[in-house]
């Protein structure tokens, strides 16, 4: 157990103002899209602003649904099943290939091994963007423009490097000793891993597949290049719907872009109790 | 039965060799230490015969199987780990039953078996608790349950004391020696601490650099050791190794004093030799062992004295080498006091200075 600082109550009130200067920066934001979602249009652009919405309204929600007469709804089922489908395959994928590399990397020794984990995080220097036109050009001779499964392999090729370099992390940390008892106690090296590596380094895969999910779900740019229609568009890309040649549809942008928050925080809010850290602490020594 | 044979065993990792082909044989219930100092083959050598390092050469069998091409499981051992490595995600009740519950033995055996050894062990207070909120004398105690309860035919033992403080690893050797005399088998123990290696062995095997150096019970290389390394390895404090030359039956110091050697010992006029003694074969008059042989006598000025109660440990300086005596019943010494030492000429120990072998 590190020792504990002890400090003087000013200090400990310098540091409470300024973590919450610290996160009224990173959530006002997003608070005011919280608020835009459940205000009328009217509101959204009056002189002083508006903070709290002076007529509550779900009528932004009713509109996307097409549920209220004054508007055509969009397909936002559709992209909510879209951006779903896409995020968890390829979520599952890259963390089932990225858990098996990053068990590879920690435990074994290969010929090109540092090049190969060099290369591997290099590939995460390349902005998503700068190829978004090879990849324009290369899935539209694939054929495979507009479709979950282009969509899907582009973000298993982002998320497999980090989640790779993620779990190495985790299993580095498992001494080698665990899974050499396991085996003199009667596992495979198989068994050893699922009964004892596994389950040790089950936090790190959960953060893994935070980090490889809210990156699908939240990715536009290429998303909005390599989809078309309601076959592929994701949530993000469908925000765009809402921006005309001069118009802006500014609450009802909001009221969807909650409805892209809220997953993502159930889903961090499950897997949070798996990040729970000091799990192997005890084992040895 | 479980003998354990190792035949011209080789380990090699790529171009480095660090076990040169040895041999030994363990037989059925004995209580072998591999001993010697870091990085001398000896965590390798037991790695080998517990499956966790590929044999290079030569060949390991446990009872009637060559056991090199076995994965572990397969060889019916048990080890426990120098980390203990308990699974940290288990209480203790399944780190001891998890080898039973991977070889599908029913529950109620497994509860059986399990209750057992926690009872040798003094674990039954503990059995609910995670590793991480045992102390260690306690975690020490759960590696062990976790090896005995799958009744293996070998137990292997790689380091299991060195993460305990000095009072603790004293009551663990004394526990490790009673739990071998109750669940008799074959015992292979790895250690770099000669005392524990003494105080546990039926047999000892020092080792150094990938060679076996010597074996024998603990009173064997003690008394005959058959080279310096052994003769410096074990025994605390460590025996005295003198520098000297043959004139006549006397073997020289540096510093001119003549040491006879013993009788029927022929060595060639001016032939380098070591000469070893125990710290306990050279005391102060009066206060030494009751020494039947010859004795010489040197009075020398005492440069350092450890006094730990039983015994003082003095420090001299002879043939141009601080040397050790020990005196018994010891009384005040101080720095530069003149004594008269004794040396027991027959536990002497005399080396070729080449090759460093016992003549």
């Amino acid at each position: 157990m590190s020792a504990m600082t002890i400090e003087k109550p000013w200090q400990r009130w310098a540091i409470r103002i300024g973590v919450f200067l610290a996160m009224l920066v990173l959530t006002v934001p997003g608070l005011w899209v919280m608020l835009t979602a459940f205000r009328p249009n009217i509101e959204v652009l009056a002189r002083p602003a508006i903070w709290i919405p002076q007529n509550w309204t779900l009528d932004n929600f009713a509109r996307l649904f097409g549920l209220s007469a004054s508007q055509q709804g969009l397909p936002v089922a559709q992209y909510f099943i879209n951006s779903l489908v896409i995020s968890l395959t390829s979520t599952l994928v890259a963390i089932v290939i990225g858990m098996a590399g990053g068990y590879a990397f920690a435990r074994f020794s290969f010929r090109g091994k540092g090049p190969m984990f060099l290369a591997f995080m290099l590939s995460r220097t390349v902005p998503g963007v700068a190829l978004s036109l090879p990849l324009f050009m290369l899935w539209a001779r694939l054929g495979i423009i507009d479709t979950s499964f282009g969509l899907i392999l582009v973000y298993m090729a982002i998320n497999i490097p980090f989640t790779i370099w993620l779990t190495d992390g985790f299993f580095r940390q498992i001494p080698i000793d665990l899974s050499e008892a396991a085996q003199i106690d009667g596992c495979t090296r198989w068994q050893a891993f699922w009964k004892i590596e596994f389950p040790l380094a089950r936090s790190g895969l959960a953060s893994a597949a935070i980090f490889a999910f809210l990156t699908s779900w939240n990715e536009y740019a290429l998303a909005s290049q390599l989809t078309r229609t309601t076959a592929s568009k994701t949530m993000p890309v469908g925000l765009m719907d809402f921006t005309a040649q001069f118009t802006v549809d500014w609450t009802g942008m909001s009221a969807m872009a909650v409805l892209i928050i809220i997953p993502a925080l159930v889903l961090t809010f499950i897997v949070q109790k798996h990040l729970i850290a000091g799990l192997t602490f005890g084992g040895v020594k | 039965m479980a003998e354990v044979r190792l035949n011209k065993v080789v380990k090699r990792y790529g171009k480095l060799e660090t076990v040169h082909g040895i041999d030994l044989e363990i037989a059925h219930n004995e209580f072998v230490v591999l001993v010697g100092p870091s990085g001398c083959g000896k965590s390798t050598t037991l790695r080998m015969i517990a499956g966790l390092e590929e044999i290079t050469g030569g060949t390991i069998s446990i009872g009637s199987r060559v056991v090199n091409a076995l994965p572990p499981r397969e060889r019916n051992i048990s080890m426990v780990f120098q980390s203990y490595a308990l699974y940290p995600h288990m209480s203790v009740r399944d780190n001891l039953g998890f080898g039973l519950k991977i070889a599908n033995m029913a529950a109620p055996e497994i509860e059986k078996r399990v209750n057992e050894a926690a009872e040798i062990l003094g674990l039954g207070p503990y059995m609910d608790r995670l590793p991480a909120n045992l102390s260690g004398g306690q975690r020490q105690r759960v590696a062990m349950g976790r090896a005995i309860v799958r009744n293996p035919d070998v137990f292997l033992f790689d380091e299991p004391l060195s993460n305990l403080d000095a009072k603790l690893r004293g009551q663990m050797r004394v526990e490790i020696k009673k739990l071998h005399q109750r669940v008799k088998t074959t015992v292979i123990y790895v250690t770099h601490d000669q005392v524990e290696a003494m105080t546990l062995a039926d047999r000892i095997v020092i080792m150094r650099d990938g060679h076996i150096e010597q074996v024998g019970t603990p009173t064997e290389v003690f008394e005959r050791p058959v080279n310096v390394f052994v003769a410096g390895f074990i025994g605390s404090p460590p025996m005295n190794q003198l520098d000297a030359v043959v004139r006549g039956q006397m073997a020289v110091l540096g510093d001119g004093t003549g040491v006879p050697l013993p009788a029927g010992l022929v060595l060639s006029e001016g032939q380098q030799v070591v000469l070893g003694f125990r710290p306990e074969s050279f005391a102060p008059r009066g206060h030494s062992l009751h020494w039947e042989g010859a004795t010489i006598a040197v009075s020398r000025p005492v440069v350092i004295a450890e006094p730990l109660g039983t015994e003082t440990i003095l420090f001299v300086e002879l043939g141009g080498k601080d040397v050790q005596g020990k005196m018994l019943n010891p009384r005040e010494v101080h720095p530069g006091e003149e004594l008269e030492f004794t040396l027991d000429l027959s536990r002497l120990h005399v080396f070729d200075k080449a090759s460093g072998r016992r003549l």
